[in-house]
């Protein structure tokens, strides 16, 4: 796999062209490719198995692509794993301290003032992350994710150990994220919250990228007529023979 | 690694009941260990009776008195001893398991001893009483009491041929012997002779008591020369072998010594391998791992931080350990650096080694327990002593120590002590390839890691 920086005339946010992944003989991901721009809030869908989270680790960079090309270098882009990937013997600030140090983010106490600040935690920046609520954990995750201040944030499966308030605050919060011109790109199996607060769709099934655009134009492609984009997305599969 | 260094600090500084077990368990064993390998074996309890009335132990022979109740307190250096009133009570005191053994000394061994110093006919005998139910312990008391009474036997064939060779001396040489009270003038067969001679050279040459006279002369001479070997020869008898001791390995690290650096290494071995295999496997069970290799720190800076982490703090703490120690038993402080540089080297591959069974494990409490089985054996199997067991099962001990650091750690750090075979250098260098070699383990483990 080969990075390679957005220039002027290409104004994605983050492009992605022919991106294969194999284990052993079995394909994860086969050729898929798509581009971002700043402030999209793009979500992943597609059924289990599908390779969501494959791709949300080739971009990160935790898993090496087999073939393709992705314009930004992982260390560029801010990963927000499924479970909160901090340590809770640590305090919210020193979590936050340690990722802007390690991310060599030039005044890392400013980052974190600013981070505690987005993230509506600034009152409790010195307690320890494990006495949080898992709400909050999430909310210290994706600070620690965007610490750097990334062009484009890519979360994996975000809301899913969430309960409806804290999934409304986190929507929110991404929100206002993308407001900012933050491109956001999240995996999850809730088509309910795509529908809500996603601008585009890439439907994944077995590595292939089947669906890029918006939730309406999902919709469309199967004919209209149904219900909601759950609805939609099933019936979407169904047509292609999943 | 810098800033994950500090992190690993301040996560152990917040876990202080962690930090506390893993700081005093391992000495707590270290110490049990250097204590028992350094302590003499104890006194075994062992119920006694001596069946032979107040004052009637003495052994009549020649012209001195043997007293064999002297001999019970060269037996009582190897038991610890109830003296008990019958042999009933005795073998009461094995029932019960209040003595493991009973040593009954029958009424009628002085006068056996007597027969055999003075007829050369007499079977003096003891009675031992093993309690059988730990074969051990059984071992351990049969060997402790039958060593003791052999050489309590010695002493007294010592005692015996002293009393024969100084009443042969009298009976060549002459001298006063005391019997029955009384001191008695000996003449001694030399003397007589030069009587003997001198009557022969007064009398006439014609004289008949002449010739008989001379006959008596030839038969001292000959007494004379026989009796005058025959002391020497019984002396030689009375200490058939004098063992003259050399070491051909040159000086050997004192028991002292060996026992604090086997209870510094065991420490070492302990903090080091539990932490850095814990502290590795908890980046992945916080889920950290990765989101640090996606570019903040590569996997082999990861582990190097780990390893310097677990080596640097077990380093630090059995060097304290060697101090204290120290202060009880001799070591030697002129070569302090190179305490410090065995530790070191010693932390470094420990800490290699925990790195790896961190990998391999990847979950917190695995990787704890791994390091924790495989700990144990390597530091007993690293202590079996080469003679304890057979050639080929001690190269196969012999591979496996040397595939783990435990034994070269503990050569380097018993040279540091006290400057005895075998030397430090090549033991640290052993050291620094089983990190390297450790180290690569662990960097492929991380491969399944995340």
């Amino acid at each position: 796999m080969s990075t390679t920086a957005p220039t002027g005339r290409n104004r994605a946010s983050l492009a992605v062209r022919e991106l294969t992944k194999r284990f052993g003989s079995r394909a994860a991901l086969q050729n898929v490719s798509f581009e971002l721009h700043a402030g999209q809030v793009v979500g992943i869908i597609g059924p289990n198995g599908a390779g969501k989270t494959t791709l949300l680790s080739i971009l990160a960079g935790i898993l090496p692509a087999t073939e393709g090309e992705v314009t930004r270098s992982a260390s560029a882009l801010g990963w927000v794993p499924q479970q909160p990937a901090l340590y809770r013997k640590l305090s919210v600030a020193e979590n936050l301290r340690l990722f802007a140090r390690l991310e060599k983010v030039e005044d890392p106490e400013s980052a974190v003032e600013r981070m505690l600040a987005q993230t509506g935690l600034a009152d409790r920046g010195d307690e320890e992350v494990g006495k949080l609520s898992g709400g909050n954990q999430q909310r210290v995750n994706i600070a620690i994710g965007l610490v750097c201040e990334p062009p484009a944030l890519l979360l994996d499966e975000p809301s899913a150990s969430l309960d409806p308030r804290q999934r409304e605050r986190l929507w929110e919060f991404i929100g206002g994220l993308a407001h900012r011109g933050t491109t956001v790109v999240f995996s999850t199996h809730n088509v309910a919250e795509v529908e809500r607060y996603a601008d585009r769709i890439l439907v994944l099934v077995d590595g292939e990228l089947l669906f890029t655009g918006t939730p309406a134009e999902l919709e469309q492609a199967v004919g209209g007529g149904t219900r909601d984009l759950e609805a939609a997305f099933v019936h979407f599969l169904h047509e292609r023979g999943h | 690694m810098r800033w994950l260094l500090v992190k690993d600090l301040q996560i152990l500084r917040r876990s202080p009941l962690l930090v506390g077990l893993l700081v005093v368990y391992p000495i707590a064993l270290a110490l049990m260990i250097g204590f028992a390998l350094s302590s003499p074996p104890g006194k075994p309890r062992v119920a006694f009776y001596s069946e032979v009335p107040p004052g009637k132990g003495k052994i009549n022979f020649g012209s001195q008195q043997i007293n064999i109740s002297n001999y019970a307190k060269d037996l009582f250096q190897s038991i610890q001893p109830i003296k008990v009133n019958s042999r009933n009570e005795a073998i009461a005191k094995v029932r019960n398991g209040e003595a493991l053994a009973a040593l009954i000394v029958p009424s009628d061994i002085p006068s056996e001893i007597q027969n055999l110093v003075q007829n050369g006919v007499g079977n003096p005998t003891v009675e031992l009483i093993l309690n059988s139910k730990d074969p051990i312990e059984r071992q351990f008391v049969d060997q402790a009491i039958k060593a003791r009474l052999n050489d309590v036997e010695q002493a007294v064939s010592k005692q015996v041929l002293h009393v024969a060779i100084s009443d042969l001396q009298q009976v060549l040489n002459g001298g006063t012997i005391n019997i029955l009270g009384q001191n008695v003038n000996l003449l001694g067969l030399r003397n007589s002779r030069t009587i003997v001679q001198g009557a022969v050279a007064s009398l006439p040459k014609s004289s008949p008591v002449r010739a008989a006279l001379e006959q008596v002369v030839v038969f001292a001479n000959l007494a004379i020369e026989g009796l005058g070997f025959a002391s020497p020869v019984l002396g030689s008898i009375g200490t058939p072998l004098t063992v003259d001791q050399t070491e051909l390995a040159g000086a050997t690290t004192p028991t002292n010594t060996y026992a604090a650096a086997i209870a510094v290494i065991v420490s070492l071995m302990f903090v080091t391998v539990l932490l850095a295999a814990g502290m590795l496997a908890l980046e992945r069970s916080e889920n950290a791992y990765s989101r640090l290799v996606r570019g903040l720190v590569s996997p082999v800076k990861l582990l190097s931080e780990k390893v310097t982490l677990s080596a640097g703090c077990a380093a630090a703490l059995t060097l304290l350990m060697a101090i204290v120690v120290a202060l009880f038993i001799h070591l030697d402080w002129a070569r302090f650096p190179l305490w410090i540089l065995a530790l070191a080297f010693g932390g470094l591959a420990f800490g290699a080694l925990g790195v790896a069974i961190g990998g391999v494990a990847r979950e917190v409490s695995a990787a704890s327990l791994l390091a924790f089985l495989l700990s144990l054996p390597i530091a007993f199997i690293a202590l079996v002593p080469a003679t304890a067991v057979s050639g080929a099962l001690k190269t196969v001990l012999d591979v496996i120590s040397f595939v783990f650091p435990f034994k070269p750690a503990l050569q380097a750090l018993g040279n540091a002590f006290s400057g005895t075979a075998p030397g430090i250098g090549w033991p640290l260098v052993h050291l620094v390839l089983l990190t390297i070699a450790f180290g690569a383990l662990a960097r492929v483990a991380l491969r399944r890691f995340a």
